[in-house]
């Protein structure tokens, strides 16, 4: 076997509270589907068998009891619990299924919706005998009004590559640093042509080696994937007692019995690229990547779609993109929908919906057994489960989450109405964040 | 006129029926004449050669030998039984008949004044009639060059051999074969195991306009890798084949001792992850499971003469297995021999070539050397450790410039270099006194195949009397016969022509214009007239005895 795919679904969506309060970030309905259906489809379409996910308890009970959720993979699903207030770090996970790791592995997060062709990382992954493959994606910003509670500033993320765009040279968080950046001179004299790149979206998708795994066991202090390891490893390409010296005497240690051979297979493979006439660059006098046994490459998405599903605003994005990365039927066989409603080309509407007449639903994703009544208006929204929308409403661009009740004649724009709630007749809401009263206080 | 003509092909089809219950070659003549004329033969004919088809289709569930030929025999009607070569000799006479009836037929109709277009049926009719008949020759296995299709075939019948088929690429039909092949190589491998996975080798298909006088060759985009097609975690294949296959392709691994090495390298992992399912026995099951990964091989890159001179050895050993081994032991006298075959005919062999290229390499000599091969480096890293005095002299060429990285494992060696694009080498040769050369295969009539652009060196070398000495190893000898190099050779991504300057790339759109072909050949053939002497580690031998070298090597296997 040469690849086994780890599913982080773990996360708490801790950008998204509103919205995950009550449902788990891994189902929350992202185009009818939950979430994470997504990267699981990425994987199966990519030919995987088997996945390890690891979650917490409710969302695999969720997953296996829950008739509504359209799960249908045909991978053996691998799942893995954790408890849910341990607040681990995705290498945390890591290290805890360790156990089940038995060769490479490609981590994957539950919240990436994307279309790329995987073979474009695990082939840099393969040919250069790499360490760490990632994929990033030159991300899209979003135009339109979503209902965010306050300006949200991500800290930006500086990724340096070489001239060809493949390798990574350089990587860091605005966060970590103090005054500016700081890039070694032995990284400017390897590779004098370096692009240093800040609008980039990391797609939380890696291929680690075996031995990456066996450092993070003896390493306990790293506890996060994408904001430890990944500049770890990249800073460590370029140190003198890199980790690879490191990596060398646990391979030796855990191969003394196959000794010889391991030995002797080293010997061959050292002797082929001896004899082999390429080299990454040129232009100075060392060998093939510089001699460096620790190599971090990218693969950097020019076109098509890449989003992660962790703020509001990716969340609304991502409901609008991606139902049409997959040809499914917009609206579901089983859905009561009255003759004289316009329901437009670009809206989902999921099961068991009742849509009555005179209804405009345009660019909206409508959840399972939704009621939808008379003369209401529904626009650029997502409507999730169970939720039941009184008549003459006017709904604008909002989120509205499970079995919330929308009273007669109300008029939403740019809300977000938390799951369960009730918004009373004739209310006029804009830019809210109507949530129950025990989650005021969460900041 | 037309009444006479409806007689005429009414007449045609009595005959017709008429051989076919007699069963007279005389008769067979006669239907060859008639297929000549008229459109509506050839529907009879087509229909014909559907039943033949759905025919030789079941006959191939059943029993492939004595139904198939029921498909011939109905179309000659010849005697059953024990009559293939009779029905091959007869269809072979087919054609000849063909052309015979032809010329009786042609002069009737000069005389009668035919006008071009009824002229142009009558070719058409006949050319169906010999694709038909070529198609039933198939089946049995007899000889037909279906790449020259179009020229007359009884002329060439008698003299042609049958062309490899990687070599016909511009037919489809073959290129139908190959994929066919593949998907069939694959089942094989399975035998009579309970678990049966089908494993399919993608076929990577050909990228952009290829230079006609090359289009029986495949050319192939580098950023189209044939793990586009096959699943991420490779089960199918071998991890570490694939891992080798994207490493041919991109040119990471590159140069005939590089590639050998890295294939034998990969096929001792696969050795050591190889169990014998229950019912099989690991001599013939192993080798089975060879197969695929050497057609996904020879589909990210096509091999080289190293590389099957490797694969050869590595089945013979695994066949020569015997039976009473267990798997533990067998799979560690393979490992050994694989290491052993490095061990003498790679690194000894380089030792050995070393001693015998340094004594020819004098004091205040100006070497010349050709892009990159690990052979000739070697010899001169050794010569300039055991203190002889020379300089040397790199000759690069695009788009590989191989040369830069041989300048630069020399020149941190410590020795004096020189670096010129081919281009100049009529320049420089004025001061060379030796040139070594490096080669990808040494053929059995003594031509030497190596990169392209060395027949160049080696011609301008002659014309200046300067002495050309080719270094390899005997395991890259090859029993093909090449004399030009055209008919067997590599292509290259077409792209990797394409230069950027500040941002411009002015052949951004080659595809577009019509007119335009780029070429990027990997090898040529150089005569053995320009080479002065072969070093292998046998001794230092005239180009013209490889083919006793490739004698006494297989006597004594």
């Amino acid at each position: 076997m040469e690849l086994q795919a780890v599913l982080m679904a773990a996360g708490g969506g801790s950008r998204m509270m509103d919205l995950t309060y009550n449902t788990p970030k891994p189902l929350l309905p992202v185009g009818n589907r939950p979430l994470i259906w997504y990267p699981l489809n990425l994987l199966e379409r990519a030919g995987f068998e088997e996945v390890i996910v690891i979650t917490t308890k409710e969302v695999q009970k969720a997953l296996s009891t829950d008739q509504r959720l359209k799960l249908d993979v045909k991978m053996k699903l691998n799942v893995e619990c954790i408890q849910e207030d341990a607040d681990m770090g995705t290498a945390d996970a890591l290290r805890h299924i360790q156990q089940k790791l038995k060769t490479d592995i490609l981590v994957v997060s539950c919240d990436l919706i994307t279309d790329v062709a995987l073979h474009e990382v695990v082939d840099l992954f393969r040919a250069h005998n790499a360490t760490l493959s990632m994929l990033m994606s030159k991300c899209t910003s979003s135009r339109r009004r979503v209902p965010v509670k306050k300006a949200e500033r991500e800290q930006r993320d500086f990724v340096g590559v070489d001239s060809a765009g493949k390798r990574l040279l350089f990587m860091a968080n605005e966060a970590d640093l103090d005054e500016g950046l700081i890039i070694k001179k032995s990284v400017m004299r390897k590779h004098p042509r370096m692009h240093i790149r800040t609008g980039l979206l990391d797609a939380h998708l890696y291929c680690l080696k075996r031995s990456v795994v066996d450092f993070l066991v003896e390493n306990k202090s790293i506890s996060s994937l994408r904001g430890e390891l990944v500049p770890f490893l990249v800073r460590k390409q370029f140190s003198k007692t890199s980790i690879s010296r490191r990596e060398e005497d646990h391979s030796d240690q855990s191969q003394k019995r196959k000794d010889a051979t391991a030995a002797l297979d080293e010997a061959l493979l050292q002797l082929a690229s001896e004899r082999s006439c390429w080299n990454d660059h040129s232009g100075d006098m060392s060998e093939a990547y510089h001699g460096g046994r620790l190599r971090c490459y990218a693969h950097i998405m020019q076109e098509g779609t890449c989003y992660r599903v962790n703020t509001l605003t990716s969340y609304v994005e991502a409901n609008r993109v991606a139902p049409k990365l997959f040809e499914e039927a917009a609206v579901h066989p089983s859905a009561v929908i009255s003759e004289r409603s316009q329901v437009g080309g670009d809206s989902i509407i999921g099961a068991s919906c009742h849509i009555a007449d005179k209804t405009s639903i345009k660019r909206s994703t409508i959840g399972a057994s939704t009621i939808v009544k008379e003369k209401v208006k529904i626009t650029n929204s997502i409507i999730m489960n169970s939720v039941t929308i009184e008549e003459g409403c006017n709904i604008q661009g909002s989120v509205i989450c499970n079995n919330a009740v929308i009273g007669r004649g109300a008029d939403i724009k740019y809300c977000l109405v938390g799951s369960g709630q009730r918004i009373e007749a004739e209310a006029e809401r804009t830019n809210d964040v109507i949530v129950g009263s025990d989650q005021l206080m969460e900041i | 006129m037309a009444d006479s003509e409806g007689n005429e092909r009414s007449k045609q089809t009595a005959i017709i029926n008429h051989a076919a219950d007699e069963g007279d070659e005389k008769s067979l003549a006669e239907i060859q004449k008639a297929k000549n004329e008229g459109k509506e033969l050839t529907k009879e004919e087509k229909l014909r050669l559907r039943k033949e088809k759905k025919q030789q289709k079941k006959g191939k569930k059943d029993d492939k030998g004595p139904t198939e030929k029921a498909p011939v025999k109905e179309k000659t009607a010849n005697p059953p039984a024990s009559s293939q070569p009779v029905t091959q000799n007869a269809a072979q006479k087919a054609p000849s008949a063909v052309s015979v009836p032809v010329s009786e037929s042609t002069a009737p109709t000069d005389k009668s004044a035919k006008s071009k277009a009824e002229l142009k049926a009558e070719r058409r009719a006949r050319q169906e009639a010999e694709r038909a008949s070529k198609q039933a020759k198939k089946e049995p296995g007899s000889q037909a060059p279906s790449s020259k299709s179009k020229a007359p075939p009884s002329e060439l019948q008698p003299a042609v051999k049958r062309l490899p088929e990687h070599i016909q690429v511009d037919d489809p039909a073959v290129v139908r074969k190959l994929a066919k092949k593949l998907e069939r190589q694959q089942k094989s491998g399975q035998g009579t195991s309970l678990n049966v996975s089908r494993v399919k080798i993608p076929l990577r298909s050909d990228y952009g306009y290829k230079v006609s006088l090359f289009s029986h060759l495949h050319q192939y985009s580098r950023k189209a890798p044939l793990t586009q097609q096959i699943s991420i975690p490779a089960t199918v294949i071998h991890p570490s084949i694939v891992r080798l296959g994207l490493q041919y392709s991109q040119g990471i691994v590159a140069g005939s001792n590089a590639r050998s090495v890295a294939l034998l390298h990969a096929f001792k992992q696969v050795i050591q992850d190889y169990s014998t399912p229950p019912n099989e026995e690991l001599a013939r099951d192993l080798v089975n499971k060879l197969k695929p990964y050497i057609s996904f091989l020879n589909q990210c890159r096509p091999l080289s003469a190293s590389m099957g001179n490797a694969i050869k050895y590595i089945k013979k050993e695994i066949s020569n297995i015997p039976s009473q081994y267990k798997e533990e032991e067998a799979k560690k006298k393979l490992l050994s021999c694989v290491d052993s075959y490095v061990n003498e005919k790679i690194t000894l062999a380089a030792k050995g070539i070393s001693k015998y290229a340094i004594d020819k390499i004098s004091d205040g000599d100006v070497i010349l050397v050709y892009g990159c091969s690990s052979l000739v480096n070697h010899i001169l890293c050794e010569a300039f450790e055991k203190q002889r005095k020379f300089r040397v002299i790199v000759v690069d060429s695009r788009p590989r410039l191989e040369g830069r990285e041989a300048l630069r494992r020399l020149v941190n060696r410590g020795i004096r270099c020189t670096y010129v694009l081919i281009s100049a080498v009529s320049y420089v040769l004025p001061e060379v006194s030796k040139v070594f050369l490096g080669a990808h295969a040494l053929l059995a009539n003594g031509y030497v195949m190596s990169r392209v652009g060395t027949s160049q060196i080696a011609l301008v070398a002659k014309a200046y009397n300067v002495p050309v000495l080719v270094c390899c190893e005997t395991y890259k000898f090859c029993e093909r016969v090449q004399t030009d190099s055209f008919v067997s050779n590599e292509l290259d991504d077409p792209d990797d022509l394409i230069v950027t300057r500040k941002g411009k790339t002015h052949l951004a759109d080659w595809q577009s214009e019509t007119s335009l072909g780029l070429l990027n050949l990997v090898y040529d053939v150089t005569p053995p007239d320009f080479v002065d002497l072969v070093i292998t580690e046998l001794g230092m031998i005239p180009c013209t005895s490889v083919p006793v070298v490739l004698r006494v090597k297989n006597v004594d296997q």
